[in-house]
């Protein structure tokens, strides 16, 4: 089917995507892959580019400089070809309010090329997992922000495409919602190529295999969830909950280990405090602070290793951008 | 092919889903009537033709048709929706004809709801029908023409009060550009030969032509190109947002 597949799997090939408006860069320089089975999450602030970035993938708007290939085609040299193998969620997914969503499932369906119980068939399945039954005769304009999405997403899952591309597929979703639509993500990805921009961060941790943070329009990182977290200063940070006059004996022993760098206190209730010395060169040490405390013997109610903070990091990447 | 269809299909079923289809036929059809008995003297002439509705046509359609064209793309971009439609896997000119097509379908539904007005006219005397069928016909692919600019227009702004403005200035234009108080204003400074240029613009002009019950292929050809040309411009209108 496509001829200029280089490396097996890769069904999205992003290369050097750059759009300009006018004087303003929304995208500046934005090159990954995304292979099959793959769930990426593009993270990146409001205004980063991650929606513009998108829009060109899915042949919305027409790249300044660069090429996006899906399945082997490029959208801009061949976009009937590549838009066939995309499922697209815009942003807001916006629908036809007049329409209700049977009727408009119908025509999207139409349009993707199947009809009569092909069609019937289709629709009942992309129905049925975004969880339309009850709404199926109202118009769209009536829905509730939830089901409007979920009708969004039905009409991107319709033809059960080898590249989705969501943008923002929880906004606006009740807790119980997103988890039925991480689910069904969740499901689907074996046999797909997945890019969903988001900005909520635990989303990454529970459905991506892999994220890129962007933001002024460049890639500012592209890595695992864990990778990422691996760049936090809390990564392998040892906090500790102890009496709040041990604080300092705490600190004076503590730094005598090597591998610690800072420390950070926060008192609490009752005399309590909650100490945490964070790591110099991202290497474990919460056996051995452990141990020293315990020789020492030095009260600790609590202690644990702390996991990078995603959040951080993310502040971190994209304020330096800034 | 059978993406214009869908698309067609689409947008024909939208216009009579809200009220914009039955508010739009009803105001039609009523100053149809009102300038045919009152403007027109349809009575007073005493002859069996329908010369006073047809003649009221320009006009009518100067503000009728904006006000459909006015939303044909303006509308999607407002809403979104067009992210949608343009990300399907159709070309822009399927999308262009399809929406063309739709708008065009349902001003010949409001014509042929003037049906009564043929009936009427046979009823009190002996018309012409030959003349009165390319009337129709006239008015049809002048609608057409109307369009094909008030979509062109649409695709370039998500105000639909600035696409029914710019369209209804545009059109009023090529309505009056055979009138003397135009040609006037050029016929002192311009050579004669784009003076004649643009009379033959007119919309007014071509359209009597065959309201006297002549279909000549100039006019036939001069309403199907400019339909061409404006439809053209609008897929290029289109491709160029792409760019941003």
């Amino acid at each position: 089917m496509s001829a200029s597949n280089t490396s097996a799997g890769t069904m999205l090939e992003i290369k050097n995507l750059q759009k300009h408006f006018g004087p303003i860069r929304a995208v500046e320089d934005v090159s990954f892959t995304v292979r099959k089975g793959e769930v990426l999450g593009f993270l990146g602030p409001n205004g980063a580019g991650k929606s513009t970035t998108m829009k060109m993938i899915t042949g919305f708007l027409a790249p300044t400089a660069g090429t996006a290939r899906v399945c082997g085609f490029d959208v801009e040299a061949q976009p009937i070809q590549a838009k066939k193998r995309i499922g697209y969620l815009p942003e807001g997914a916006p629908a036809y309010p007049d329409m209700t969503p049977a009727a408009f499932l119908d025509f999207v369906g139409a349009i993707r090329g199947f009809d009569g119980a092909e069609l019937a068939k289709r629709v009942d399945l992309a129905v049925a997992r975004a969880q339309l039954k009850g709404v199926l005769h109202q118009p769209i304009d009536t829905l509730s922000k939830g089901f409007k999405r979920r009708v969004g997403l039905a009409q991107a899952l319709l033809h059960d495409p080898e590249v989705l591309i969501l943008d923002e597929p929880t906004d606006g979703l009740d807790p119980n919602q997103k988890h039925e639509v991480r689910e069904l993500i969740r499901q689907i990805a074996p046999e797909k190529a997945i890019v969903i921009s988001t900005h909520i961060l635990e989303e990454v941790d529970a459905i991506c295999a892999r994220a890129i943070v962007i933001a002024k329009g460049r890639v500012l990182a592209d890595g695992t969830p864990e990778a990422l977290e691996k760049r936090s200063r809390w990564h392998y940070a040892v906090s500790v909950v102890t009496s709040a006059a041990e604080v300092p004996r705490l600190k004076a022993l503590w730094n005598g280990h090597p591998g610690v760098a800072a420390f950070e206190a926060v008192d609490g209730e009752g005399g309590l405090a909650m100490l945490t010395a964070f790591p110099r060169g991202g290497v474990p040490m919460l056996a051995e602070l452990g141990r020293m405390a315990r020789e020492a013997g030095i009260r600790i109610d609590e202690i644990r290793e702390e996991r990078g903070r995603l959040d951080e990091v993310f502040r971190d990447i994209t304020g330096k951008a800034a | 092919m059978r993406n214009i269809a869908f698309i067609l299909k689409r947008e024909l079923g939208g216009y009579f889903a809200t009220p914009v289809a039955y508010v739009f036929l009803v105001i039609f059809l009523v100053l149809a009537g009102v300038f045919t008995f009152y403007l027109g003297n349809f009575f007073e002439r005493g002859q069996a033709d329908l010369q006073a509705f047809f003649s009221f046509h320009p006009w009518l359609y100067l503000f009728l048709i904006p006000a459909i064209s006015m939303r044909l793309w303006s509308e999607e971009r407002r809403s979104g929706t067009i992210e949608l439609f343009l990300t399907l896997p159709i070309s822009i000119g399927e999308a262009v004809v399809g929406k063309f097509l739709a708008a065009w379908a349902f001003i010949a539904i409001a014509l042929i709801l003037t049906f009564p007005m043929w009936i009427t006219v046979n009823i009190l005397g002996n018309p012409d029908n030959g003349i009165i069928a390319a009337s129709y016909i006239g008015s049809l692919l002048m609608a057409g023409g109307y369009l094909a600019i008030g979509a062109c227009v649409s695709a370039i702004t998500k105000s639909q009060v600035i696409a029914f403005v710019v369209a209804a200035a545009v059109c009023f234009v090529f309505t009056v550009s055979g009138t003397t108080m135009v040609l006037a204003f050029f016929a002192g400074w311009a050579p004669q030969a784009v003076v004649d240029a643009i009379a033959s613009f007119s919309f007014m002009a071509h359209f009597s032509a065959i309201s006297r019950g002549v279909i000549d292929l100039r006019d036939l050809v001069y309403f199907v190109s400019l339909i061409a040309a404006f439809l053209f411009a609008n897929a290029a209108l289109v491709e160029l947002k792409k760019a941003g």
